[in-house]
């Protein structure tokens, strides 16, 4: 095999490397220099993810089963710059006390599950595709029960792990039968056979019910808010940015490839789970005061969103679900990394509790504001570049209607963001959150957020890098 | 790089400037400048429009200026301006000018303040010099967001319910708005060629009717909500009555006028087939705005909730004016929107000068002020007698011209809608005479009014800034008048053309 071809994998490569070399790092740093595992490991994943940029060839591997185009590429860019902004902002968490004994598996844990995502994205059949799945999940239930000695953040691991396997196996028996009607697990094959056959409709519902787990997407989002809420604010903002990133890429991608022959079928499907996936997660996150459960059924909201973008499909489809997931992750870390540095700080996780943020704090409430502003898509912050082309991509195929629900959806959550940010710049507080001043690294992350916020948007270059690559997948 | 730019790169820097500004001092004058600068630019540019025109008579659109911004959409970052968008231009320009000078009191975070007040405005003025729907939209959100700080922190009353209501209503009207002008993109075309949001492109082609008829409305209500079109008129007395001075000016002064021009400059322009089938309803809705907006006002008696009413009557009309869809009524129109602009900012400014003295807005607890305080007493009769459309105000010869317009059409259901229409005045004499008189004259009602001290210098400049430049429409309305009238020719032409 040609070393050229071995450049095909330098994600998963490097992510691998990376891993191994965390764990031996700190199995031989002597106990009191325990801590440097921490720097020396976003060192590592920093040159990681850099090294990610650098271009290289496309092709398949393995006979197909593995595809490595400019798309997955920049997809697993993606996804390393969000959990090198999610490792920042972490270093806070995991500095504390308890967290003395376990500090290099954080990092490896999660880059196991990246591992298992950017094969996912490069899957040429199901069975990669399976594996790359299980890879991924299994150890997010790990992080999401890191608090051990927490009652909360235990039950969302047990949780995760009894959730995420009920739908794999779901997952699996609808492909099952799209196996058993194609007579093939690869892409390719099964694309050029597919009908709207009875047993294909019902494997493909199975397929949907799968990923609408790992998407949380109505009506199979009941365990988000919990798991979020009991996960350590950090897990949390992983969860809501790298998981769904990479399941809705995946997800776009089988869409696209696989079923693009029966395309009439899952549109109104998706019509129908974004619709309500869209209004439901509106409508919950209204009413909550715990910052991670609102953060949760905003993002429940947002991903409904993508599926807007999806329904576009071609170029143009999967341009606008690229783009917005970028947009997405500087957004939501953003949100995320100021209401980690403030739990780090005080231990105040209440949007009640933010009252008078604004004249204590102003930086960490500036963030903020922009951060939900661009979640509500205001320009001219990236939410609204993000929002206004899922918006396009719909209107594409004609769904006005969708369009306009969606948009006053917007309006809806425009609703609850501005109730976050009435709390920090208006409501008086007798006893507000005192001035403080977040770790260096916290900031470092901050900032690249908030630059994110602000230059993705107007930097049209961005957007038509995607669009000009995003035809490569078909 | 256009001209043009500079209307949205000085406020920019403006609000860079007061970043780094230390005192309060220091932000005033950085925003007085900023805004100053900004006031001479759209003088410059009017004038130079005008003569531009008067010697050529060329009404084109100029300093036109088209850069791609994103080719694989064909969104385009094209500026350009008519005779009609340097007039709305002078406005917002004077509009936030006096603005700046109205708030020259406000202590509490002034330097929030001013930057959200200016973003605002940066706002506006991007809209006007667009002419690329995608830009347009950009710069319309961008100019209702602040607003919500603004009312929310800066206001009076409940102002947290109020600045919630005002925002979540704009955005909704926008989020039609985003539907609309997505349907006019994918119509844009009709011989399978590029699609495009180029206002002037789109223009050029019909869209099909069957399009027009589902995304005229949205456009229409869309841009209507912000021109506080009956029923969607609810956010306008609850918003204007919370929000700063300055805010309330540059709201009913300049937004509600936004929403009209695009009504205007884009459902109708674009769409006239449909805006012609459905003028019908529209002028219903708008007739009731009118009459609602004047009944409300009378029943009022803080006074600011009478100017906001006034506020939804007078915009009424000026929608009303637009769905007429003939040059003279559309002319009058656009002229209300600039006297009214100017004359309702004046009345602001005037409010919540008298009410930064008495505290309090409540038309009944005041009386005998025009001795009191004689330089706001005389400037709010001024403005009363624009606002009931004396001649020799601006308000007189616009209000005139719409209804000329409208007379036009000689059938049953447009003379009886004008009728209606045209009887508002009466009203409009009612309650704003009712306030002059209470406030005004007759005996003082409290004690303590009698050591109230008149306008300082500052609200001098920002009252007579308005004064100055609404007698200079009432007084000589032609150069205005003109300058519309000719940038309506091309206009016209398009709209007319199918009802041959």
């Amino acid at each position: 095999m040609d070393f050229q071809y071995i450049l095909l994998l330098k994600h998963e490569i490097l992510l691998t490397l990376a891993a191994l070399i965390i764990l031996f790092v700190e199995l031989f740093l002597p106990q009191n220099k325990k801590r440097n595992v921490i720097n020396i490991s976003l060192i590592i994943f920093a040159i990681v993810a850099f090294a990610g940029f650098i271009p290289t060839a496309q092709g398949n591997l393995f006979g197909g089963s593995f595809q490595g185009s400019r798309l997955t590429d920049v997809m697993k860019d993606i996804l390393n710059l969000a959990v090198l902004i999610v490792f920042l902002q972490s270093t806070g968490y995991l500095k504390k006390s308890e967290n003395a004994d376990k500090m290099g598996e954080y990092f490896a844990l999660i880059i196991f599950t990246l591992i298992g995502m950017d094969f996912m994205i490069s899957a040429g059949d199901f069975i990669t595709f399976f594996i790359g799945l299980e890879t991924a999940s299994i150890p997010v239930a790990g992080l999401a029960a890191y608090d051990r000695y927490k009652r909360k953040s235990a039950e969302a691991g047990v949780k995760l792990i009894l959730l995420a396997s009920i739908s794999s196996g779901v997952l699996l028996f609808g492909l099952s039968m799209i196996y058993g009607a194609t007579g093939s697990i690869y892409f390719a094959d099964i694309a050029k056979n597919i009908t709207a056959s009875p047993l294909i409709i019902l494997g493909f519902i199975f397929f949907v019910s799968g990923m609408g787990f790992k998407l949380s997407l109505v009506p199979f989002h009941l365990w988000t808010a919990d798991v979020y809420e009991g996960s350590p604010m950090n897990i949390t903002a992983y969860l809501s940015v790298v998981s769904k990133g990479a399941a809705a890429f995946i997800f776009t991608i089988v869409l696209f490839t696989v079923f693009k022959n029966i395309t009439d079928l899952w549109e109104l499907v998706m019509y129908a789970l974004a619709v309500i996936t869209i209004t439901v997660g509106n409508l919950f996150a209204l009413r909550q005061d715990n910052i991670k459960r609102f953060l949760a059924f905003s993002s429940i909201a947002q991903v409904g969103f993508v599926l807007l973008g999806i329904m576009g499909t071609g170029a143009l489809g999967m341009t606008s679900v690229v783009y917005f997931m970028l947009v997405y992750v500087f957004t939501n870390l953003a949100a995320f990394g100021v209401a980690q540095a403030i739990y780090n700080q005080t231990g105040v996780e209440t949007i009640s509790g933010y009252k008078g943020l604004y004249k204590t704090n102003p930086k960490l409430s500036l963030v903020m504001m922009l951060a939900l502003f661009s979640l509500a898509g205001i320009p001219p912050l990236a939410g609204f570049f993000g929002k206004f082309f899922l918006f396009t991509s719909a209107a594409s195929h004609g769904y006005f209607i969708l369009v306009v629900i969606a948009a006053l959806n917007a309006t809806i959550s425009l609703y609850y963001y501005l109730l976050v940010v009435k709390a920090m710049f208006i409501d008086k507080n007798d006893k507000p959150i005192a001035f403080f001043k977040s770790s260096g690294l916290m900031r470092v992350s901050l900032f690249i957020t908030a630059l994110g916020i602000f230059v993705v948007g107007f930097a049209s270059g961005i957007f038509e890098y995607i669009m000009s690559i995003s035809s490569s997948i078909f | 790089m256009s001209f043009l730019n500079l209307f949205v790169a000085v406020p920019v820097l403006t609000v860079l400037g007061i970043m780094f500004t230390k005192d309060l001092k220091g932000t005033r004058i950085v925003s007085a400048i900023g805004m100053g600068i900004q006031l001479i630019l759209a003088v410059y540019l009017m004038v130079f429009y005008m003569s531009q025109a008067g010697v050529n008579n060329l009404h084109e659109i100029i300093f036109q200026s088209d850069s791609v911004w994103f080719p694989s959409l064909n969104i385009h970052y094209y500026v350009g301006v008519d005779g009609i968008a340097s007039a709305m231009i002078l406005l917002t320009a004077i509009v936030i000018f006096a603005g700046v000078f109205a708030s020259w009191k406000v202590e509490f975070l002034p330097r929030e303040f001013f930057i959200s007040l200016i973003v605002l405005a940066t706002g506006v003025f991007g809209f006007f010099i667009s002419l690329d729907l995608f830009t347009m939209l950009l710069y319309y959100e961008i100019a209702v967001i602040p607003m919500y700080l603004l009312i929310g922190i800066w206001g009076s009353g409940p102002k947290e319910k109020s600045a919630m209501k005002l925002t979540l209503m704009l955005m909704a009207g926008s989020a039609l708005l985003i539907a609309g002008l997505l349907g006019l993109y994918f119509n844009s075309s009709a011989e399978g060629g590029p699609l495009t949001f180029n206002l002037i492109e789109i223009s050029k082609i019909t869209i099909p009717i069957t399009a027009q008829r589902l995304f005229f409305p949205l456009t229409f209500i869309g841009f209507g909500v912000l021109g506080a079109l009956f029923p969607f008129h609810t956010w306008s007395p609850d918003g204007h009555a919370s929000a700063p001075t300055a805010v309330s000016m540059l709201h009913a002064g300049v937004l509600m006028k936004l929403g009209a021009y695009g009504c205007f400059r884009i459902a109708i322009f674009l769409m006239p087939e449909a805006a012609h089938e459905m003028s019908w309803f529209f002028i219903i809705l708008t007739a009731t705005s009118v009459i609602y907006g004047a009944f409300g006002a009378i029943q009022q008696k803080d006074l600011k909730y009478i100017n906001a009413y006034s506020s939804v009557s007078h915009v009424g009309l000026i929608l009303f004016g637009l769905l007429m869809m003939n040059s003279t009524a559309i002319d009058g129109a656009i002229m209300q929107m600039i006297s009214h602009g100017l004359m309702t900012a004046l009345f602001f400014a005037l409010i919540g000068m008298v009410y930064g003295r008495t505290h309090t807005r409540n038309v009944n607890e005041m009386g005998g002020l025009l001795k009191i305080i004689p330089f706001l007493g005389v400037m709010y009769i001024l403005a009363g007698f624009a606002s009931l459309g004396l001649p020799g105000f601006s308000g007189f010869v616009a209000e005139m011209t719409i209804f000329v317009g409208a007379f036009f059409h000689n059938d049953m259901f447009h003379r009886v809608a004008t009728i209606i229409v045209v009887s508002s005045i009466v009203v409009t004499a009612v309650y704003v005479l009712r306030v002059v008189g209470i406030m005004l004259l007759g005996p003082v009602r409290h004690e303590e009014h009698l050591k109230l001290k008149d306008a300082t210098w500052f609200e001098k400049v920002s009252t007579i800034t308005l004064l100055v430049s609404m007698a200079g429409i009432g007084l000589y309305p032609l150069w205005l008048s003109d300058t519309i009238l000719g940038s309506l020719q091309p206009i016209m032409e398009k709209i007319t053309m199918y009802l041959h």
